[in-house]
């Protein structure tokens, strides 16, 4: 973190001096992490066609929170990654199983955990509000542990890329296809699941729930429109998301406004953007 | 076109090298998708699988590739008498990729041939390795267009293209007549006997197009639940099995 301390302070912003902020040191730092992390998710959760499983899982990962203080965990949130993992493969099961369309599982599945997690919080007229925090996510709150812990993340995500990912575009570009050649395409999209599921949990303190699918839509929705093929697509997604999310940062910092909110809405525009300037 | 007419077999491979179906059967649940179905395919043969919508062409092509599970025997003899597991090239029923997708055709096909992540920038070595996948199909310039900016046409001699790499023994294709124009059909049709008299594969394909049957087909298997009927193509399409499975749906679609 020194050496981190070290290289902001050269930065020339009122807050980048030596010895103080280190709340706004620690938040760029963790931008500079979570960006990069949901732009490389964002490209499959796009292609996959799986925004609203993020969504609904965002959703419903309060409920994990809720059972993991329910169980009386000091860390409510690993009860919350546990949830999201059970989540997220009884879904890519369900779905496997069932002739329903895609849309239609989800729903029931997002729904059926919304409602468990409201009815474990108010369960002996508990309160809601304490929940509160988690919708809005507070960017600014984030210790160098958990910058570690997301820096890990997005290393496991990484090596997951570099190992899998032909075989994940496979999968979701033609199922059979894929399956014709060797993919085993049930666990490809449960591996998939699985680590959205774990970064949507893991960074939703930070995010907001309300935001959090708009960091893994957005970035790959704008590149899209711009890539001709996969090494721009990832490159216009990873970038758009730092850049709208350093951006959103300083916002928020200088008019005083949620940081989360702020950096969706510079993805809005560059969404906005992107359908300006989309490839002919 | 040279067409050579191979003597429909009925017993055993005969030395000779085929992929032999014997009394194979799919169950999905409660409902019997196939059952009996036998014949024999050679390689360097075409066959045609000709039925109603239904029949279980598709299931038959998924137990042949190991996707589904089935009764009875499907198997491969070389032409060393040797038995063998078989490289079998699928081309799927004209796919619906999003017309958005950032995948480039090099993106693709790198993608199954290869262990290379494809979101990093691609070597020139796996660049030309595609190059040569794509060239046994006349697809080479397609390399940097986006699949989903392709047409009818050149997306199958892609998906073809994937199919032969690596060079398969039986090559299966659903349907892929549906989606192409005259023109593409003669080119397809062209280029499937090109493949099979120079790598001697078996080719293995579904259509609903019964006029250019004759031209191409070594061999037709109607097939509806089981096989109806098999042989050269006007053995086939004069059969009572044909008239009555194809008049008897045309009849109750009128009323």
């Amino acid at each position: 973190m020194e050496l981190w301390y070290a290289l902001v302070s050269l930065l020339p912003f009122e807050w980048a001096e030596p010895g103080h902020m280190f709340f706004m040191k620690n938040a760029l730092l963790a931008v500079l992490v979570i960006a990069p992390l949901f732009g490389i998710l964002s490209t499959l959760v796009v292609q996959s066609r799986m925004s609203f499983f993020s969504d609904a899982l965002g959703h419903s990962a309060f409920t994990g929170i809720a059972i993991g203080a329910l169980c009386g965990l000091a860390e409510p949130m690993w009860g919350a990654v546990v949830f999201a993992l059970v989540f997220s493969l009884l879904f890519t099961f369900i779905r496997r199983k069932s002739a329903l369309a895609s849309d239609t599982v989800i729903g029931v599945f997002s729904s059926t955990a919304v409602a468990l997690g409201i009815f474990i919080a108010t369960l002996g007229g508990g309160s809601f509000t304490k929940f509160n925090a988690l919708l809005i996510g507070d960017i600014l709150s984030v210790e160098p542990g958990k910058i570690a812990l997301l820096a890990a993340i997005l290393a496991v995500i990484l090596v997951l890329w570099v190992c899998a990912y032909n075989t994940l575009l496979l999968s979701a570009l033609h199922p059979a296809l894929a399956d014709s050649r060797g993919v085993r395409v049930f666990w490809q999209e449960a591996v998939l699941n699985a680590a959205i599921a774990v970064v949507v949990t893991l960074s939703m303190t930070w995010v907001g729930l309300l935001v959090i699918n708009s960091l893994l839509v957005l970035p790959a929705a704008s590149a899209r429109n711009l890539a001709r093929n996969t090494r721009q697509y990832h490159l216009f997604s990873v970038a758009g998301a730092l850049v709208c999310s350093i951006g959103g940062l300083m916002t928020s910092y200088y008019i005083g406004a949620s940081a989360g909110a702020a950096i969706t809405l510079y993805l809005a525009v560059y969404f906005a953007l992107s359908m300006v300037f989309r490839r002919k | 076109m040279s067409v050579h007419k191979h003597d429909n077999c009925t017993g055993g491979c005969e030395g000779l090298c085929c992929l032999a179906l014997e009394d194979v059967g799919v169950n999905l649940g409660e409902a019997e998708l196939l059952h009996n179905v036998s014949f024999h395919l050679h390689c360097g043969e075409i066959a045609a699988l000709i039925g109603p919508n239904g029949a279980g062409k598709s299931s038959l092509f998924k137990a042949i590739l190991g996707q589904l599970p089935h009764s009875g025997s499907i198997r491969f003899q070389r032409s060393d008498g040797k038995k063998s597991r078989p490289i079998i090239g699928y081309v799927p029923q004209s796919p619906a990729f999003d017309r958005g997708d950032p995948v480039s055709v090099l993106d693709f096909l790198a993608a199954a041939v290869s262990d290379y992540p494809v979101f990093l920038p691609i070597p020139q070595k796996l660049r030309e390795r595609v190059g040569d996948c794509l060239s046994r199909t006349h697809a080479g310039g397609l390399m940097d267009k986006r699949i989903g900016a392709l047409s009818g046409g050149e997306l199958q001699r892609v998906l073809m293209a994937l199919a032969l790499e690596p060079v398969p023994h039986i090559l299966i294709l659903d349907e892929p007549l549906s989606g192409v124009d005259i023109d593409g059909e003669r080119q397809l049709l062209d280029m499937l006997d090109e493949l099979r008299a120079k790598y001697d594969l078996s080719i293995l394909l579904s259509t609903h197009d019964f006029a250019t049957l004759e031209s191409f087909a070594d061999k037709v298997i109607l097939l509806q639940n089981t096989v109806l009927a098999v042989g050269a193509p006007g053995e086939v399409l004069s059969s009572p099995a044909f008239q009555q499975v194809f008049h008897l749906r045309l009849g109750r679609g009128a009323v």
